[in-house]
């Protein structure tokens, strides 16, 4: 019986990016957790084990906010599942119909919102959406609807609904992209069997293609929930770090972020906000978990 | 072991660097000032240097909302300037709780500055005061002379007046009546409570009682302003539950509203802005003849870093801070940003002379939230921009947003309890 060989080779290629990797995201992570067990009394760092998180979730002051972010947190998840997704598959099946001209042309056009900068989408619409020198209202007067125009992002009722839209006209591309290219990746065999047992038009996408891109939408749909999840840069571009109105737009990145930083006159609390980023981990690989051995495992894949 | 050579060799190039220029010693200041950096190299370092030979002072400022996190990196790594510019309160109090400003008590110079000056910079009892305050804000209204003119309505004294200006600017409508919106939230609680606020709860009498505990946010003096506040919201312009800060400015300098709730800091801003006549007056006093009180903000002190090397020239630095010559300079090139020192300044821009003569009518108090009341989860500033946009909004009533004020406070602030 020989010695299984150590085969070197294997530990060299890995070794760049497991080092980075370590140095950039593994060690940050557990050092951020690590954060969360401890707290600050007269300048001395003291260990206290779960108090935190016992105060996030059951000192009334805390978990009324963390409730409160989480709650947005689905709504603005829940506004991307039902409009984004939705709105990208069907683009995507629009743009890969072979006779659609100027296809390229449009692919872009959606696309691009994707590239830009968070700064640049949130600043853009605040101005459009502006009721005083925003075009928003303007162009509903021009069709006579103007009476439906409300200062969106200043009422509790709509803001967080608002920006939710916004971020999917922002990132629509992306799963209009992926789906695009899973629609592509169809061979045309499979299409034109489907045509010969009379299944063409609507319910060639419906019994054909949409079996077919069913493991992109669940990707997208994993991808929207950690994007969702992680989110922030467009709420503090737009409201500022104390998400108004009234908290009606705070996610878990905003109240994360003026935990851990500070706010104002409010000193940042390192702790507390570890203790908040620590919730979103454990929300976010919850949320992976349950996808990857509950759906993705039972997802049927078809042999192309 | 590597450590200790690391700092012999850095102390090693130190002694060489200071030793090539020995007779002069360089000081660094840290600021969040960056708007005012020409300001300060062309007007006051020159200045001083011209009368303390030997000290060569460099203006370093960031940006401002880097500068809390970026001063605490570089005092805890000591490669921070000598002389540190003091956010107000607990920011501050903090780094001197941390051993990081010096206490400077004993300075002749901090004879120069009034209770309420050095307040900002004290710790709660008063014991040790370790910045030189440098200048204040004053809140008020700023209005559009013009449209005062054009509509015959006179400069209001009272609340009565206030509210029948207003009405009238709202029946001519040619003006918004006042520019001031929620979305930023900020603006609510800073220009709308605390600037009309300190006439209700007589100014520091009753911000002082606040924080020993025996007036409540429940009391009608507290609850009185978001009953005013609450009517404000019909003169604010269409859609100002999403109009930003910069909205209002631009509306009021564009001439499209009459009065402005403002911050004295607006007054630079605005003169190159507006091409129309501006006045300001003080919060409006309930009752005519009521004594008056304003909003005098304590917002910018300069310190010592506890750790410099440079402890003489700093020194004679921030004593040079706290003399008049300093304040004359420097309350005529920022107008709006009001010495703190007890000599008067003699300022020349008509606005900032407007706000800082009620210094003499009025009695000087700081917002009511800064000191000590803001330490706590949850934050009482921070609510009360949530509980004055509300108050404007209507979505709550004055009384329910007292109580909740109070609550939120009691729940970590010993002496409500």
């Amino acid at each position: 019986m020989s010695v299984p060989r150590i085969r070197w080779h294997i530990i060299v290629f890995l070794a760049p990016a497991v080092l980075v990797y370590t140095a950039v995201m593994i060690f940050p992570l557990f050092n951020t957790l690590r954060l969360a067990l401890y707290s600050e009394v007269e300048q001395a760092r003291v260990f206290v084990g779960l108090e935190n998180f016992r105060t996030l979730f059951f000192d009334p002051i805390w978990s009324e906010q963390f409730w409160n972010a989480l709650g947005n947190n689905f709504w603005f998840f829940l506004i991307h599942m039902l409009v984004q997704n939705p709105i990208g598959v069907a683009l995507a099946a629009i743009l890969s119909h072979p006779r659609l001209r100027f296809a390229a042309l449009y692919r872009s056009a959606i696309f691009i919102p994707t590239i830009l900068s968070f700064v640049i989408v949130g600043f853009a619409w605040k101005l459009i959406l502006s009721p005083i020198w925003g075009i928003a209202p303007s162009m509903l007067d021009a069709v006579g609807l103007k009476f439906l125009f409300a200062p969106w992002l200043g009422k509790e009722e709509y803001a967080l609904t608002t920006l939710a839209l916004v971020s999917v006209w922002q990132f629509v591309g992306i799963p209009m992209m992926l789906i695009y290219a899973a629609l592509l990746s169809i061979p045309e065999e499979i299409l034109e069997a489907g045509e010969l047992d009379g299944i063409t038009g609507l319910s060639a996408f419906w019994k054909v293609k949409l079996p077919l891109i069913l493991p992109s939408i669940g990707i997208i749909s994993i991808l929207t929930f950690v994007g969702n999840f992680n989110a922030f840069d467009l709420i503090y571009v737009a409201q500022g770090a104390l998400a108004g109105p009234n908290f009606s737009t705070d996610i878990l990145g905003t109240f994360m972020y003026r935990t851990f930083f500070g706010f104002q006159l409010q000193l940042g609390d390192p702790h507390m906000g570890s203790a908040i980023a620590g919730a979103m981990f454990a929300i976010i690989l919850v949320g992976v978990c349950i996808y990857l051995f509950g759906i993705q495992t039972r997802m049927r894949r078809y042999q192309l | 072991m590597t450590r200790n050579t690391l700092k012999l060799a850095l102390a090693a190039m130190g002694l060489v660097a200071t030793g090539a220029q020995a007779q002069d010693v360089t000081l660094t200041i840290e600021s969040w000032r960056n708007d005012d950096l020409a300001l300060w190299q062309q007007e006051i370092i020159p200045a001083f240097e011209a009368e303390h030979s030997g000290i060569k002072v460099i203006f370093s400022p960031s940006a401002p909302t880097e500068y809390n996190a970026a001063l605490n990196s570089k005092l805890d790594a000591g490669s921070a300037g000598d002389i540190i510019t003091c956010r107000p309160f607990d920011a501050s109090l903090a780094l001197f709780e941390a051993g990081h400003l010096t206490d400077l008590d004993d300075m002749e110079a901090m004879n120069n500055f009034s209770e309420v000056a050095k307040s900002a910079w004290q710790t709660d009892d008063g014991s040790a005061t370790f910045c030189v305050p440098m200048a204040s804000v004053i809140h008020g209204f700023i209005y559009n002379a013009d449209a005062f003119a054009e509509l015959g309505i006179e400069v209001p004294e009272t609340e009565a007046e206030f509210f029948a200006a207003l009405d009238k600017i709202k029946e001519d409508g040619s003006y918004i009546p006042m520019a001031m919106g929620t979305n930023d939230q900020w603006e609510a609680a800073t220009m709308g409570y605390n600037n009309i606020g300190p006439n209700y709860w007589k100014g520091e009498e009753g911000r002082r009682a606040l924080i020993a505990g025996e007036q409540k946010l429940t009391d009608a003096a507290w609850v009185a302003p978001y009953e005013a506040l609450a009517k404000w919201g019909d003169y604010l312009g269409d859609g100002y539950e999403a109009q930003t800060y910069p909205d209002s400015q631009n509306l009021f300098t564009l001439g499209r509203a009459a009065i402005y709730p403002a911050g004295s800091w607006e007054i630079a801003g605005f003169n190159a802005q507006a091409d129309f006549a501006m006045g300001a007056f003080k919060p409006p006093v309930r009752n005519a003849g009521d004594t008056c009180y304003i909003s005098d903000h304590t917002d910018i002190g300069i310190g010592m870093n506890a750790a410099t090397a440079n402890s003489e020239a700093a020194r004679t630095f921030l004593a040079w801070v706290g003399s008049p010559e300093f304040a004359s300079i420097f309350g005529n090139a920022l107008p709006g940003f009001f010495p703190l020192s007890n000599t008067p300044v003699e300022l020349t821009d008509p606005l900032a002379k407007e706000f800082v003569s009620w210094r003499g009518e009025c009695e000087s108090t700081i917002r009511s939230t800064y000191q000590i009341l803001s330490r706590g989860t949850p934050n009482l500033e921070n609510e009360t921009w949530g509980a004055s946009v509300a108050a404007i909004k209507g979505t709550s009533s004055p009384a329910e947003l007292g109580q909740k004020l109070q609550d939120g406070l009691a729940s970590w602030y010993a002496p409500q309890q």
